[in-house]
């Protein structure tokens, strides 16, 4: 905790301002897209390549600054706290998906379906509708039937519904991500026994198993799309099921990137070394936070499903 | 490290000093509580008498709705997180924020998304309109298409809160100076701390509830829709899931700074300071378990109303604490009545006031009767306008000389004090009345006997606005000139702040102090 006293201030940055401007650019762009503005996909693009730009400068500048060694310890504890509570933030944003679901399965849907508190609405506006888990009638075609604006899924990811374990691919998912949460921390204990090799090696195979992964969550939403009529709106299972899984799979591309990253710094520029590897570090922190993100989704989405 | 302030605007737009963006910080959050004020003026207008005359509905339900999110997340916590900026570092003898682009970063976020969200005024179809807190359907189904905009202004706003939010917490646990150890730090400090836990902790759940928003209105998901299987009311628990950590947000720096400012007016060492600490996390803890009070009509079961009741109920313990030692340290305490001085005697008087109405609110039974009238609208007033206005205010005339290197024109800061503190009760305290007879809140036109106390109300806010212009032209007379402040500014004042010259050199404590 004792000041060094040699505390590394830049006097001067045009990155935040530009990061500024370019995230502007990127969600005004994105809102006049949705809307359905002309000027959305431009404004979208050009924001979006700006933010991307700023952001590669500015992790240059912090690479080159601890480089030329003016990254004391001191900063380098202030590094670890900001991505330690990053971490913390997203793991608020998924519970607030997480808590949607629960809420919906133990408290919304029963109480629409007339227990509890819920026998006069069940009685006066969704007469008919049975609360069910995954959703497969939704209360709306309970109603109206064919006339329904928001229809069920025809069929569902629940294990319930899976033939066997073994030809059951959200299990093979479980197990290429938790097998790269494994070969991460291989490549961590490598690094920092100073072999090289041995490091690139496991970081490479980690980031093919991300890779994988993302291959095998497109082959199962294009199935889902396609196969089993689930779909984005179909009715609360499609939206909780598509909005997790869809959160998470973003969260794992954002942290494939990232580990590629420092793959092809260390392969191609030798970074790192066994006490300064904090950029690699920050990432499998991050792998590993996404990982523990889909156990939870195995079990709440798939499993329980 | 040696070089002082660039020149022109590149100072302003490039920094990374703590101080310059802690100005920055100030100077958006006060333009930001003008335009806001001015919405609030917009719609005291309107209900100076019964009849619809100024503005057509549609067009009040938009001043509602922007005068709280403004006052919200432009003007309240922009001034906290100033008030951070400037003061956490010379508190703990840093010699910055411990992430000086990143502190840069948060607040050059905050024009642009305040910018895009005002805009929406201007868009076909009018601005957000459906409260500050944005009740699904009426955000959703039956919003305007401005609300996508306004749903990514939040986005970024919450980006730049969590940014800010880390950055404090960094400095806190990492720069403070050898001897400086946890429960040596000011309460200013502590209280920034923990708030800047609850906002990583409940920003994200607000990025989250909007998402969910903007999925509904594009994308045909069924989150708030009974017909897919959602729940409008899955809505106001996200939200208040935010919402009533967020309101802490917005008191728990105002703690830390009253706390500061007493003890020196008082001439007594804060009474009770391992309390205040704990208190102030009790509250924090408190806050997770609390949000369902807001939402007592909506139709819980019994169970749910009796649980947040009595949970909101145990907030008056560490919130009683709090009132009791600040009461205590000015007992027979050789007192003496500066600006900052009457603004947070002010704050703990009044804000007293808003808790005991908070008191009444918790009471489940009771609330069904208050629920949506204007005694909510009393009640959070009362505690946000002496609260966190009110505390920000003495926190700028209490640091103000230590700033710029000026005293402030006294007389000018007690008429301030003086005119903001008759218009603030003229404007909410009949709010109380015409709330429990009935009146209900975000209406443009009101029965024919809440008439007088309302247009008492109006002319309260107008005078209330008022003071705030005199406030402006004290701020900036006080930097142009005035007499020069020493180092001390005031008689024997705590704190490592007070240690350093008036104004405070552009770099403050490169080499970290030793506190004893």
């Amino acid at each position: 905790m004792a000041s060094e006293g040699t505390y590394y201030v830049p006097e001067q940055s045009k990155l935040p301002i530009f990061a500024s401007l370019g995230l502007f650019l990127t969600v005004f762009g994105a809102a006049n897209w949705i809307n359905g503005n002309d000027t959305g996909p431009v404004l979208f693009t050009c924001g979006s390549i700006l933010f991307a730009y700023v952001l590669w400068v500015w992790f240059s500048t912090v690479i080159s600054e601890n480089m030329a060694g003016l990254n004391s310890a001191q900063l380098k504890r202030s590094y670890v706290w900001g991505m330690g509570w990053f971490i913390f933030s997203e793991v608020m944003f998924f519970a607030a998906f997480f808590g949607a679901l629960w809420y919906v399965r133990n408290l919304a849907l029963p109480w629409l379906g007339g227990e509890g508190a819920g026998a006069a609405t069940n009685e006066f506006l969704w007469k008919g509708f049975e609360h069910t888990w995954p959703l497969m009638v939704t209360p709306d075609m309970a109603v109206n039937g064919e006339a329904a604006r928001v229809t069920g899924p025809e069929q569902n990811m629940s294990f319930s519904t899976a033939g066997s374990l073994w030809t059951w691919l959200p299990f093979w998912n479980t197990v290429v991500l938790l097998t790269s949460s494994v070969t991460v921390h291989f490549a961590h204990t490598a690094l920092k026994s100073a072999k090289r090799s041995a490091f690139n090696f496991w970081l490479g195979l980690t980031v093919g198993l991300g890779f994988l992964f993302l291959g095998l969550q497109a082959w199962e939403y294009v199935h889902a799309y396609n196969a089993l009529g689930l779909t984005l709106d179909s009715g609360i299972y499609g939206t909780t099921f598509f909005m997790l899984t869809g959160f998470h799979g973003a969260h794992v591309t954002l942290g494939t990137i990232m580990l590629l990253i420092m793959f092809l710094r260390s392969v191609m520029k030798g970074h790192f070394k066994h006490d300064d590897c904090f950029g690699f570090e920050s990432a499998s922190w991050y792998w590993h936070f996404v990982d523990v993100v889909w156990v939870g989704l195995f079990i709440f989405v798939y499993i329980l499903g | 490290m040696a070089h002082g302030p660039a020149t022109g605007l590149s100072r302003w737009l490039f920094t990374t000093n703590h101080k310059d963006i802690g100005t920055l910080y100030l100077w958006f959050s006060f333009a930001m509580f003008m335009l806001g004020g001015v919405f609030a003026l917009v719609v005291r207008a309107e209900l100076f008498e019964p009849g619809l005359q100024i503005v057509d509905p549609e067009f009040f339900n938009q001043m509602t709705t922007m005068h709280g999110l403004i006052m919200v997340f432009g003007a309240v916590m922009p001034a906290f997180v100033g008030l951070a900026n400037w003061m956490v570092p010379m508190m703990i003898g840093a010699p910055d924020m411990a992430l000086p682009r990143m502190n840069n970063w948060s607040f050059w976020i905050l024009p642009f998304a305040f910018a895009m969200l005002v805009s929406t005024l201007f868009m076909e179809g009018g601005g957000p309109n459906f409260g500050w807190t944005f009740y699904a359907p009426l955000s959703t189904t039956y919003a305007p298409p401005s609300v996508t905009f306004f749903i990514f202004a939040i986005h970024i706003m919450g980006a730049s809160s969590i940014m800010g939010a880390i950055n404090i917490i960094a400095t806190i646990l990492n720069m403070r100076a050898p001897g400086m150890t946890l429960m040596k730090m000011p309460l200013f400090v502590w209280t920034w701390l923990i708030t800047a836990y609850l906002l990583i902790a409940v920003m994200p759940v607000l990025a989250g509830v909007v998402t969910m928003m903007l999925m509904d209105i594009h994308f045909g998901t069924s989150f708030f829709d009974a017909a897919g299987g959602g729940d409008p009311v899955l809505f106001q628990h996200i939200f208040w899931f935010f919402g009533h950590p967020e309101v802490y947000i917005m008191i728990l720096p105002a703690f830390g700074i009253v706390s500061a400012i007493i003890p020196t007016f008082a001439r007594k060492p804060l009474f009770g300071y391992a309390s205040m600490v704990y208190a102030t996390a009790s509250i924090a803890f408190l806050s997770f378990i609390v949000w369902a009070h807001h939402m007592f009509t909506v139709g819980m079961p019994l169970a749910g109303e009796l649980f947040f009741m009595y949970a909101t109920m145990l907030i008056a313990v560490p919130t009683g604490v709090k009132v009791f030692n600040w009461v205590t340290t000015m007992f027979k305490g050789a007192m003496t009545f500066e600006t900052p001085m009457l603004f947070s005697i002010a704050f703990v008087i009044l804000f007293t006031i808003g808790g005991f109405s908070g008191l009444m609110l918790a009471i489940a039974p009771a609330d069904f009767q208050y629920h949506d009238t204007y005694f909510v609208v009393a009640h959070f007033h009362y505690v946000l306008v002496p609260g966190a206005i009110f505390s920000i205010t003495a926190a700028v005339y209490y640091w103000l000389p230590k700033w710029c290197g000026n005293m402030y024109n006294e007389t000018m800061g007690k008429t301030h004090f003086w005119m903001a503190f008759v218009g603030l009760n003229l404007t909410f305290f009949p709010m109380h009345f015409v709330g429990l007879a009935g009146m209900p809140r975000r209406i443009p036109d009101y029965a024919l006997q809440f008439a007088d106390f309302n247009m008492i109300a109006s002319c309260g806010a107008f005078l209330f606005g008022a003071a705030q212009v005199m406030f402006l032209f004290n701020v900036i007379a006080t930097i142009r000139g005035g007499k020069k402040a020493t180092a001390e500014v005031w008689e024997n004042p705590e704190g490592l702040e007070w240690t350093v010259a008036s104004p405070a050199p552009y770099h403050t404590f490169s080499v970290p102090p030793t506190v004893k």
